[in-house]
């Protein structure tokens, strides 16, 4: 293969959606007997015009009431073997490119000259039937994914091994647990060997030991020179996978540099430091509340981006209630950079009584004692949960990071010693000596 | 995927007419045979009868028309036992039935596929075509039965068997792949379609005999490609005299069919995952 051409070359792409048509209130109960009349012909007209674009001036890439551009003139190249993360919020276009990539959905403008087989996950286990076997699914999603009946055939044992499901191989899937059907599904998509992978969000499924082992899967692949392309909100994730980041926005390329500085921008993105963020009307938001900020505040009350190992940690979340009625509470998750979920912040039961919140601004505190967190950088995903029923209000998925350092002094765990210390956190226990 | 190592592939903004990739196919012909492979596989899982479904279903229709068009309404079916005179048309049209309900909803039922993974679209549709052929070759065995009781004699009309059974393959195959692309977009064809199947029986001679139509309307008759089918497995299989001038225009129907379904799949390809 001539390596000195790009593996995926995209020029300009773009792509436009319509929303479909508000729909019109009726004044009183004859208009309404009339549309509803009429109703046949303006439905037709309305899924019609899904997917004509005549009417649009497509030269200017405005978004207007009814048109949406998910993705406005995106440009990139990839040389092979480069290992790429897509970072950006939800609703940036992350998975809109995905697709225009995997061909599932054609680009409305511009093109895309792709050199090497390629092979997409943006799923695990598409295609897997509850009533097929083990075996059978793998044979099934992995020609799904692309992969011949031959390529499985030799590669059959492996993916059996990796899933850790050996005994249950000739079980209908139906009857394994959701934790055996994700192992089976990553193991088919971890033996593919495309010359360009790309992947959405997968890796926030099964145990974090598992995650941990098609964390390493991946990387292999990476290293074996394939073209990579991986998108996720695990920003821990993509900067151990990833040398090189873009970072999408609005339907727009923002940023394309080295994964540091992007996730960097990411989590900066205007709206604060990395350890604080705050909207004014534009956050995240549900029926009930919007969220105002996230911030992580040292000892003194200020916002901070580092942290002593023997400093408390206080995560606040400030969030406005728009309309009374329900008892809302507040959640964080703390995530390390390898992407392990630490421990989750529920609100404590004392919180759960019956009184609904009022409307306007409520700030929450959790705190994190110091000599608990262990070295190195922290993501903190922040939700809000209304009480019966129970729905997500908004989830900010690690919208917030903060670095813990360690200290050399003789109250931490490290008591002074120098040496590396493994272990996900690093809490100061109490110890006795009995003789 | 099964491309070569050198393959340059463009994805850009499609024409306007789609054009059928043959080469694609070949590359995802593993893909084709597993789905259509799971699609026989997980029809009868969980039931008692298992592919007996396949007989028990085809027969109680030829049963029930038997006593009600034979028996009660004593429909003259040029001196053929009514049970022989029907069981070789229901047998091909149950087939066709079930293919094509199976066919026209296979976008809608694979949405959840057509969102996350390419393959060639024409995939969908032609799975059912082919997995249905499983029940219909085990309901022959019912025909295989009536034909030894009636003691059938086989004739040279035998060969042309063939032709019947593609015709009987490219009607599904074509109204299914238009109403599959239509479906997509408007579920109207979910709620029109057992329907509009049901009153189809009635417009072939499956149940009566072709020689009741008024001689100046045969020849507009024949046009239906089910009544080709229908009329042809019954020449073949009954050894019948091959009335061909009834039964050339619906294969031409059935190839022409099958055409427009591919052309105006191809067409609105595209737009497919926009509009789940």
């Amino acid at each position: 293969m001539n390596s000195t051409m790009p593996a995926i070359e995209a020029e300009n792409i773009s792509k436009i959606y319509r929303l479909g048509v508000k729909l019109k209130r009726d004044e009183n109960i004859v208009s309404s007997i009339g549309r509803m009349l009429k109703s046949p012909i303006s439905n037709y007209k309305k899924y019609r015009s899904l997917y004509k674009f005549e009417d649009v001036d497509q030269s200017k890439r405005e978004d207007t009431e009814d048109i949406l551009w998910a993705l406005k003139n995106v440009s990139f190249k990839l040389d092979h073997g480069e290992v790429v993360g897509l970072i950006g919020h939800n609703g940036a276009g992350k998975s809109t490119l995905l697709k225009v990539i995997s061909r599932i959905t054609p680009p409305s403008h511009g093109h895309i000259n792709m050199r090497g087989r390629v092979a997409s996950l943006l799923e695990v286990g598409t295609g897997f039937h509850p009533e097929l076997t083990g075996r059978e699914n793998v044979y099934l999603n992995g020609t799904v994914l692309g992969m011949s009946r031959r390529e499985i055939d030799s590669k059959f044992d492996e993916i059996v091994a990796f899933s850790e499901v050996e005994d249950f191989l000739d079980t209908p899937v139906k009857r394994y647990s959701s934790g055996m059907r994700v192992r089976l599904a990553f193991s088919v998509a971890a033996h593919l060997e495309p010359e360009i992978l790309i992947v959405d969000e997968v890796l926030a499924v099964g145990d974090a030991s598992f995650q941990n082992k098609c964390l390493s899967k991946m990387e292999d692949v990476g290293g074996a020179g394939r073209t990579v392309m991986f998108v996720s909100h695990n920003m821990a994730a993509v900067t151990r996978l990833c040398k090189r980041g873009l970072l999408i926005g609005h339907g727009q390329l923002l940023m394309d540099g080295s994964m540091h500085k992007v996730v960097d921008a990411y989590l900066h993105d205007g709206h604060g430091t990395s350890s604080s963020k705050e909207w004014d009307g534009d956050g995240p938001q549900g029926e009930y509340a919007e969220l105002k900020s996230v911030r992580v505040i040292d000892q003194k009350g200020e916002v901070s981006d580092v942290f002593d190992i023997r400093e408390t940690v206080s995560l606040e979340v400030t969030f406005n209630v728009s309309k009374t009625g329900r008892q809302l509470l507040p959640h964080f998750h703390v995530f390390n950079q390898e992407g392990i979920h630490l421990f989750p912040l529920l609100a404590p039961a004392e919180y759960r009584g019956d009184s609904f919140h009022s409307t306007g601004e409520h700030i929450y505190v959790a705190k994190i004692p110091g000599n608990y967190l262990a070295e190195g950088m922290h993501y903190v995903t922040c939700s809000l949960m209304t009480m019966s029923p129970d729905r997500a209000q908004f989830v900010a998925d690690q919208v917030i990071g903060f670095q813990v350092v360690d200290s050399d002094e003789l109250d931490t765990v490290r008591a002074g010693w120098g040496g590396k210390l493994r272990g996900a956190v690093r809490p100061m226990f109490a110890w006795e000596k009995l003789s | 995927m099964s491309e070569s190592t050198n393959s340059l592939s463009v994805i850009k903004p499609p024409s306007r007419w789609g054009i059928l990739n043959l080469k694609e196919l070949v590359n995802y012909r593993d893909l084709f045979v597993f789905l259509v492979w799971r699609d026989i596989k997980v029809l009868y899982a969980q039931t008692i009868l298992g592919f007996a479904w396949a007989i028990i279903n085809p027969l109680v229709q030829i049963v029930i028309f038997s006593i009600i068009f034979g028996k009660v309404a004593k429909l003259d079916t040029d001196g053929i036992p009514y049970i022989l005179f029907s069981t070789v048309a229901v047998i091909p049209w149950t087939y066709m039935s079930d293919a094509l309900n199976r066919s026209s909803q296979s976008l809608v039922s694979g949405q959840n596929m057509l969102g996350k993974v390419y393959f060639p679209r024409l995939i969908f549709p032609a799975t059912p075509v082919l997995a249905k052929l499983v029940d219909f070759f085990i309901s022959l065995t019912i025909l295989v039965g009536v034909m030894i009781y009636y003691q059938v004699e086989l004739t040279t009309n035998l060969f042309y068997l063939p032709i019947f059974f593609v015709a009987m393959m490219l009607v599904p195959a074509g109204i299914g792949m238009a109403l599959a692309a239509m479906a997509i977009r408007y579920r109207d064809v979910k709620f029109a379609m057992p329907f509009a199947v049901r009153m189809l029986i009635y417009s072939a001679p499956i149940l009566y005999s072709a020689s009741k139509i008024p001689e100046e309307y045969r020849f507009y008759y024949s046009f239906n490609p089910i009544v080709s089918v229908v009329e042809g497995y019954r020449a073949c299989l009954l050894g019948l005299p091959m009335q061909w001038q009834y039964i050339y225009p619906g294969l031409i129907m059935a190839v022409l069919i099958f055409i427009l379904g591919l052309v105006y799949f191809k067409k609105m390809e595209r737009i497919f995952v926009d509009v789940i």
